[in-house]
């Protein structure tokens, strides 16, 4: 009985690191940005319906906001368009918008096409400002808070239960 | 089906095809995504092994330095600026983890946090060996007695 003993306690041992695993498994792909508790990077850009104004990352303290990562060539924005509009309607939060990796002609067109949630979209031209906040792809959602803190990323669509169970906590009440 | 015999010129332009389409295929690979050059020779070394070790995080297993995607051509533009801007290897991982995390890096870094995976492979390398060394010695052990009982049943209890 006793020479078993040792096996059995290795695999034991294996299944419930396995089961770790997969216990775990729903978050793969899904990197915890290092940004989270950090002020959000600074940054300075044109705005993408007024190209001749800036907006500062300083000019927007004071309040919560999301920033949104979009881009017109990406299909799951497309998808998650429709829930941007409603948390515009909820009045809860601003929404700014990120334009990343794309071009002004079709960024315009889609907004107006399929209506504008955001209070305002700044254009990251260069990419600088999506490197700086760990941007790996789109559509990605940072909250900041009033303080210029990030306090949560959602990597892909925002979802009414992302919104109602992982963002709403987080906003200041009302 | 009868065979005609070739040609001797017909049978070098064959081989000299064939020799033609396999310096293309070799040459396949050669289609770089990455055309980046850099001021001097020792710059574009690092530039080379630097874009290899980071991982596009939009594709997750290429590097920035095979990656097509938009994202990985700005990272490289980004660390092209910081080498001709003078910043070390060191720097520019530092850069790229501040924003990315641990997960840019292929090859990652020792710290308390991933010291059991940098050591597990020695631990177990160690424990194999311990049990190892721990069965030869019993199955050697073993033979004698072993050879004991077989030649008892062979030549029965007593016959030697």
């Amino acid at each position: 009985m006793n020479r078993f003993l040792v096996p059995l306690g290795a695999f034991a041992l294996l299944a419930v690191v396995l089961g770790i695993g997969i216990h775990r498994s729903a978050d793969k792909g899904i990197i915890v940005s290092p940004l989270i508790g950090k002020p959000v990077p600074p940054f300075d850009l044109a705005s993408l319906t007024d190209p001749g104004r800036k907006v500062s990352s300083q000019q927007l303290k004071g309040r919560a906001y999301l920033l949104n990562v979009w881009g017109s060539w990406c299909v799951t924005c497309r998808e998650e368009h429709e829930m941007l509009l409603s948390i515009q309607k909820s009045n809860r939060v601003p929404l700014i918008g990120l334009n990343w990796q794309d071009q002004e002609a079709p960024a315009l067109e889609w907004l107006e096409k399929l209506g504008n949630p955001y209070e305002m979209v700044l254009v990251d031209a260069n990419g600088h400002t999506a490197i700086d906040l760990g941007v790996t792809g789109a559509p990605e959602t940072f909250l900041v808070d009033a303080s210029g803190i990030v306090t949560y990323k959602r990597v892909g669509a925002i979802t009414p239960e992302i919104w109602r169970q992982d963002i709403l906590p987080k906003l200041p009440a009302r | 089906m009868s065979r005609l015999p070739l040609q001797p010129f017909a049978r070098r332009a064959i081989s000299q095809l064939c020799a033609a389409l396999l310096v293309l295929l070799t040459a396949l690979p050669l289609r770089a995504i990455d055309i980046t050059e850099l001021p001097n020779p020792e710059l574009q070394t690092r530039y080379k092994a630097l874009t290899h070790e980071l991982r596009c995080m939009q594709c997750q297993n290429q590097s920035i330095a095979d990656s097509p995607v938009g994202l990985a051509s700005d990272l490289r533009g980004e660390v092209r600026e910081m080498l001709i801007a003078g910043k070390s290897d060191d720097d520019i991982r530092d850069f790229m983890v501040a924003r990315y995390g641990e997960f840019i890096l292929f090859r990652p870094r020792f710290s308390p946090r991933n010291a059991w995976l940098w050591l597990m492979p020695a631990v177990l390398l160690a424990l194999g060996a311990f049990v190892a060394v721990r069965i030869v010695r019993q199955r050697s052990k073993l033979v004698d007695v072993d050879d004991a009982a077989i030649d008892d049943d062979v030549r029965g209890p007593g016959k030697t």
